[in-house]
């Protein structure tokens, strides 16, 4: 089907991924990997105010022009490289076939059981 | 002890509605909630962002949900225990409940409704080599009593509102000396706030480090200097007491784990044919928190789940009292005295 597009996600393990993501379903990479159960909690929703489904771009498909508060965001994340986006704030469209993302490390679950 | 029908654990959008559909059945309800205000997400996450799919509703802020809510469950005269998450969930001899919260409040009831959306919320972190050797020894991430930070060496992280008020704040003749490190040159904070750490650092009150970040803590028994990594100015150690990690809050399933409920996916499970009870008689579980199959994690879904799950805590209380659907339209809403 000409609205499905291959994208290749790399787990925290090295893992790779093929994925087959529909371009019509207005989905976005964070709503991808949670729809395969790949392990990005998405905690905001996909409101950019989290940071929870940071992905490394490894490929040239998208450019790593961030929104603001997309940057405003990652200015407050950790280990946000050059290439780091929000999985939230990438609409998956055909020019996206192709693409090769990573899962940035998720800190938050490493980092307290003190409530 | 606080002792009612329904202990709610979570004062979000659901739990703050379940007050609502439990008052109709003349039950009364008593929140429990971690944040020190009521709304959940809604109010510690989104409070500014549009929702679009409550029914009847086109658009309405989440904060502005949250007091039209908290306007709704009025008559109904909820008790509020806030900024104090529920802990401990023991069952008494008489098959009621007892819920402890952190700083010790007992409450006792024969339900429970846990609305907890996502969990307790917490501080974020940063990934900071031996964060928690200092914690509590110079590293803090809620601000308590101002007073201990008078005459220190603070270093503040962040560039949200939270971080730029309490740098403010305490660089406003509170603290000896007042740093604030942020990654960037843009911030997440309100301008107005923005401008006035400006003019602060402009007037020498407040030193600013932007485009730096916190690489390394260092002390004895107590936290003494913080090294920080500049993109302009390269390895800067700083002397500080304290270093104040100011980066937001997020949520954890946290004690929900330990209450002896069936858990998925960072989610209680719970019989959706019938009233979204868990496995533990008498505790339902109800909004985001909860799984069954098909589980939509809507605000919409959440009210309809509150509503079905009363009538169920009803029962268990009165057993042998019939019970009829009122319509409000009929009967409007008759509160409590």
């Amino acid at each position: 089907m000409e609205t499905i597009i291959n994208i290749t996600v790399v787990d925290r393990e090295g893992t790779e991924h093929k994925l087959e993501a529909p371009t019509d379903m207005n989905m976005n990479m964070m709503e991808l990997c949670k729809s395969y159960e790949l392990p990005v909690a998405g905690t905001c929703g996909g409101m950019a105010m989290c940071a929870s489904c940071q992905i490394y771009v490894l490929t040239n498909h998208v450019p790593l022009i961030r929104s603001e508060d997309e940057q405003a965001m990652l200015d407050e994340a950790w280990h946000v490289e050059d290439n780091s986006r929000l999985g939230c704030q990438i609409q998956l469209t055909k020019k996206l076939d192709g693409l090769k993302v990573e899962l940035a490390p998720y800190v938050e679950e490493e980092s307290d059981d003190d409530w | 002890m606080i002792e009612t029908d329904i202990i709610i654990i979570g004062a979000g959008p659901v739990g703050l509605f379940t007050v609502f559909e439990a008052g109709l059945l003349k039950l009364r309800c008593h929140l429990i909630d971690g944040l020190p205000q009521p709304g959940g997400q809604c109010a510690e996450i989104y409070p500014k962002k549009p929702i679009y799919d409550i029914p009847g509703i086109p658009e309405i802020l989440a904060g502005d949900l949250v007091d039209d809510l908290m306007k709704q469950i009025a008559p109904f005269k909820p008790g509020f225990t806030l900024g104090d998450p529920a802990i401990e969930i023991q069952e008494t001899e008489n098959n009621h409940y007892i819920v402890t919260t952190k700083s010790g409040i007992k409450h006792k009831a024969r339900n429970i409704a846990i609305a907890g959306g996502l969990g307790v919320f917490v501080p974020r972190k940063p990934p900071v080599p031996d964060l928690k050797k200092y914690e509590g020894k110079g590293v803090e991430y809620m601000i308590k009593d101002p007073e201990i930070y008078r005459g220190k060496n603070i270093v503040i992280s962040g560039g949200g509102d939270s971080a730029l008020d309490w740098a403010h704040f305490l660089a406003d003749g509170v603290a000896n000396q007042v740093t604030l490190i942020h990654r960037s040159q843009s911030f997440r904070a309100h301008p107005d706030s923005v401008q006035k750490a400006m003019n602060m650092a402009s007037e020498g009150k407040l030193k600013l480090l932007l485009d730096a970040e916190v690489k390394a803590i260092n002390g004895n028994d107590h936290l003494s200097e913080i090294k920080i990594k500049s993109k302009t100015e390269g390895e800067i150690t700083v002397t500080a007491d304290n270093w104040l990690p100011l980066f937001g809050l997020t949520p954890k399933l946290g004690p929900i784990a330990n209450w002896g409920l069936k858990i998925e996916k960072n989610a209680i499970q719970v019989d959706n044919a019938t009233d979204y009870s868990t496995n533990r008689e008498g505790i339902y579980a109800i909004g985001d928190v909860n799984t069954y199959p098909g589980k939509l994690k809507l605000i919409l879904c959440g009210f309809h789940e509150a509503t079905i799950m009363v009538q169920s805590a009803f029962k268990r209380i009165y057993p042998d009292k019939k019970n009829v659907l009122k319509y409000t339209t009929v009967n409007g809403v008759n509160g409590f005295d």
